[in-house]
């Protein structure tokens, strides 16, 4: 089964550029990455520009309307994502534990959907 | 040769009564094999449907499970031919299942009991506790989405519509019918073991109409060992077992010859069961000898402490107090409230325990909750009030879910209008 893990953490929390700690942080993602890859996990991953760059579209009554910004205001922002070949829900949740934000922010793990 | 229907108890109550003996097994084996926890349920369901009928007319089958397990399989292969499309693996399920009907000689003695797996499967950290136990309730105990929401006092509609959600993030999630890795099993556990102790409490209390389901205390009590073997060093488990069997302890001197309710402060204590009460003891001893004691090691302390006493007279009753009040301290609970206000009528007096119970009295969880009336009304009738003792016992009466016991508070009204 394919498994979202959708990355939320407080933007400006947790290990921030030009702090000593940002590079372990950024060798622990590498490291996931990599074990994910090593097992066969992976299959797709990024991070995303801060929430500052997000643009959000709508169309009603086929009008578009763009807003500046993400669709929610919340404390918590979408950061990044991990798309994983998971055995099953308890396999997903410990890799999403391995995820590095998962220790300051939370991890959303979200079964993909299977249309026959 | 089955015996003649005529001599049959055929109602479709005893039946039925039948079935959910077997219920957990049959479900836990089904699933296994089906790979899908709705699919079983559902396909298990169609086939007591077939039972209710068949039975009646052509006689019970030589094994109820063999039968329920063939029928189950044919339903479930039904039901997969019914949908437009098959995903590559209900294909080979439906395969699977078309090899298994031509080879209908089920024997149950060798299906392996995988009520454990399911017991997880259902307790799993990911649906909410309150489905956990809805669902373990529903699919081991075999008790109906009514008896389950009596048993939350809850409403039927809400229970139903939980228990559709929980079962389908079960197979959308990908929640695998499996015992936890190792290293998950400790924490896993502490939501099995409250499940567990719903089962004994609604075997022990019986919302079904009889005064004990002795099969869901003999399960409850099986699924503890099984959890006591699996966890040679958890204390709350041993504290768990400790608390069914000394509770359990008490079943026969709970009831006299009439199937009427007998209150703890009557009992013959000669009819206690020195055989768990010793396991028992054994058990609590164990489990608070392994660190800091969890609720149901003290729970057993309590009802150790009972065990001990030869007359009710002799009863710790400061020593109970004491218990429960550490009990509330860490999670208050209107429920413990109205033993702990037994406990306090005893060790000091009726109106101490009736200040208690005022405190909980405007709790909604209350309302409905029979032992709370029974507790007022015997300490109304202890302070000389008959007069709302009798409006307590009464509201106790229309509440009580067996018939043995509405018959003991009716006669203690009888005894209050009658002095």
């Amino acid at each position: 089964m394919q498994y979202m893990c959708l990355i939320y953490s407080q933007e400006g929390k947790g290990p921030q550029p030009g702090t000593e700690e940002f590079g372990g942080y950024m060798q622990a993602y590498m490291t996931f990455t990599k074990t994910m890859k090593d097992a066969g996990k992976l299959v797709a991953g990024d991070a995303l520009n801060p929430v500052a760059t997000a643009t959000t579209v709508s169309v009603r009554d086929g009008k578009t309307e763009i807003v500046d910004g993400p669709f929610a205001e919340t404390k918590e922002q979408l950061g990044g994502y991990y798309l994983l070949e998971c055995d099953d829900l308890d396999d997903a949740l410990k890799c999403a534990a391995m995820i590095p934000t998962a220790e300051h922010g939370r991890i959303e793990v979200r079964p993909v959907m299977i249309f026959d | 040769m089955p015996p003649p229907v005529s001599q049959l108890n055929d109602s479709a109550a005893h039946i039925a009564r039948l079935i959910r003996e077997d219920w957990g097994r049959i479900l836990a084996a089904l699933t296994a094999s089906i790979g899908d926890y709705t699919l079983a349920e559902d396909s298990l369901q169609d086939a007591v449907v077939s039972a209710l009928q068949t039975w009646p007319e052509k006689g019970m089958p030589n094994s109820a499970a063999a039968w329920l397990i063939a029928v189950a399989r044919r339903k479930a292969l039904d039901r997969l031919r019914r949908q437009k499309t098959m995903t590559q693996k209900e294909d080979e399920l439906a395969h699977w299942l078309e090899v298994q009907h031509e080879n209908e000689d089920i024997d149950i003695g060798t299906i392996p009991d995988q009520r454990l797996e399911l017991i997880y499967t259902c307790c799993h950290p990911a649906l909410d506790q309150k489905s956990r136990v809805a669902l373990t309730l529903r699919a081991l105990g075999g008790l109906s989405t009514e008896h389950i929401a009596k048993a939350f006092l809850d409403k039927t509609d809400a229970m139903a519509a939980r228990l559709t959600r929980a079962k389908k993030k079960l197979s959308a999630a990908g929640i695998a019918f499996k015992l936890p890795e190792p290293e998950d099993i400790v924490p896993r556990t502490e939501a099995v073991l409250r499940v567990i102790y719903l089962i004994f409490n609604e075997g022990a209390h019986a919302s079904n109409g009889d005064l004990t389901r002795a099969d869901l205390v003999g399960e409850a009590i099986r699924l503890g060992r099984i959890l006591c073997v699996l966890l040679p060093e958890h204390a709350e488990t041993k504290g768990l077992l400790a608390l069914m069997l000394l509770s359990d302890s008490r079943r026969f001197a709970r009831v006299d010859a009439h199937g009427d309710f007998v209150p703890l402060e009557a009992q013959n204590r000669a009819r206690w069961d020195r055989a768990k009460i010793t396991e028992g003891l054994a058990l609590v001893e164990a489990s608070l000898s392994k660190g800091p004691a969890g609720p149901y090691a003290i729970q057993a302390a309590i009802s150790a402490l009972h065990a001990q006493a030869s007359v009710f007279d002799d009863t710790d009753w400061p020593q109970i107090v004491a218990l429960y009040e550490v009990l509330q301290s860490r999670a208050p609970n209107p429920i413990l409230t109205v033993n702990q206000a037994v406990a306090l009528s005893y060790a000091q007096t009726p109106d101490a325990g009736l200040a208690l119970l005022d405190r909980v009295a405007q709790d909604p969880k209350l309302a409905a909750y029979q032992p709370y009336h029974t507790c007022r009304a015997d300490l109304l009738a202890r302070m000389g009030r008959a007069g709302d003792a009798a409006l307590s016992y009464q509201r106790a009466i229309d509440l009580s879910p067996s018939k043995a016991q509405a018959r003991f508070l009716q006669l203690r009204l009888d005894a209050l209008q009658n002095t």
